[in-house]
């Protein structure tokens, strides 16, 4: 077939193409994932017995809002990775910067804290679990924003995964969350952290293997 | 004061978007020539990156033109369509090597805003790869919606009549085939 004819070909019956399919489709995903890991999260370990009195101490907010950040901050630059010859811009400091933040606020509460109660900040009760649960609750976020990268054209396919995996270890820390009886700003600052970053290197690793076009 | 180059970009990036950014909305003559244009700037573009391979360049030019329709939905009008086109052949030029596995892919052209943009008299040469073979590959459901609409020029409902199947099926055809085209161009290169 001769250049000429494929773009006749192509050019036949055009239909009009839909405006910010990045953002709407990964958002999709967003949703949609946030939502199964809403519902695994209810089915499997419930909200936390306590709910109605944890919603008026500051540390719950604080451990909801700091996987929210980071992922409006996946959200962007996995939307922007999404999209040819678009730059990654600032996205990434948004996660890094909540990252910092958490990490500086857990420094001063250790720093604060009498010598032999540092320990239990950073261990608490449920360090075993903590980290591996949250990178289960990542797991259909995660599903559904690669398979939207899949129908887009991420041209750095590893810094893409890892873009959605930011987006789904803040999605699915967000959701578990809500069940979490962890309080300690050191806690979050080691357990939460490595729970997000396992999407994130699973991203990274697998962005090249699937996200080709 | 542009330089002559700087021009030449600028001239390349207005003409071919106003192109574009009618054919996003459905029209297609504005579509035609859009592409027509992009597929002489291609060559040019790709020409210089792959001076080893001179025989590759129309095979790749199409692979382009293929993976830029099927991905023209991830353009946004904010930005310079010249970067999102740019983006994509890069892209396809890093494929290619990498398949070839050469040393010659970590090669990075000093030249790249120094273009000079391709005109009309940039003739169209042979491909070494058929893409009418890697069509008729293609299940029927996907053939024949291509083949009708996009080949001999039937409209939707047209081709819906001819084939049997619904006008949404003939529809998703047309998109899964030009998707599952490209795939198979990725593999045979």
């Amino acid at each position: 077939m001769k250049t000429d004819e494929l773009i006749a070909m192509l050019s036949a019956e055009p239909s009009p193409v839909p405006r910010r399919a990045a953002a709407r489709r990964i958002g999709s995903s967003l949703a949609l994932g946030t939502g199964a890991a809403l519902v695994l999260m209810l089915a499997t370990l419930g909200v936390r017995p306590d709910w109605q009195q944890a919603m008026g101490w500051p540390m719950f907010w604080v451990k909801l809002a700091f996987p929210l950040a980071v992922a409006a901050a996946g959200f962007v630059a996995t939307e922007r990775l999404a999209r040819p010859g678009v730059e990654i811009g600032g996205a990434w400091i948004g996660v890094a910067l909540s990252v910092v933040v958490l990490w500086l606020l857990a420094l001063a509460v250790w720093l604060g804290a009498a010598g032999d109660e540092r320990a239990g900040l950073v261990w608490g009760s449920t360090w075993r679990t903590c980290a591996a649960t949250i990178g289960l609750m990542a797991v259909p976020v995660f599903v559904a924003s690669m398979v939207a990268l899949r129908g887009l054209a991420p041209t750095q396919s590893a810094m893409a995964g890892a873009a959605a995996g930011a987006l789904a270890g803040g999605a699915g820390a967000a959701v578990y969350a809500l069940h979490c009886p962890e309080l300690a700003a050191p806690f979050l600052a080691v357990w939460y952290v490595a729970g997000m970053a396992l999407p994130v290197l699973a991203g990274a690793a697998l962005g090249p293997l699937l996200l080709r076009w | 004061m542009l330089s002559h180059a700087g021009q030449a970009q600028a001239q390349a990036e207005s003409e071919l978007r106003s192109l574009f950014l009618r054919a996003q909305d459905g029209d297609a003559s504005a579509y035609h020539a859009f592409l027509f244009r992009l597929a002489a700037h291609l060559r040019v573009y790709l020409g210089r990156r792959l001076f080893g391979w001179p025989d590759d360049v129309e095979d790749l030019v199409q692979e382009c033109l293929l993976a830029m329709h099927n991905q023209r939905h991830t353009y946004q009008p904010e930005q310079p369509l010249t970067a999102w086109v740019h983006a994509i052949a890069r892209y396809k030029v890093i494929d290619l090597l990498r398949s070839k596995s050469t040393r010659e892919g970590l090669h990075d052209p000093l030249d790249d805003e120094l273009a000079v943009f391709a005109t009309c008299e940039t003739q169209a040469s042979d491909t070494r790869r058929d893409l009418a073979v890697l069509l008729d590959a293609l299940p029927d459901r996907q053939r024949l919606p291509i083949t009708h609409v996009k080949l001999q020029g039937l409209s939707i409902a047209e081709a819906a009549r001819l084939t049997g199947m619904s006008e949404s099926a003939v529809k998703v055809g047309i998109h899964r085939g030009l998707k599952a085209l490209a795939l198979k161009v990725r593999g045979s290169t």
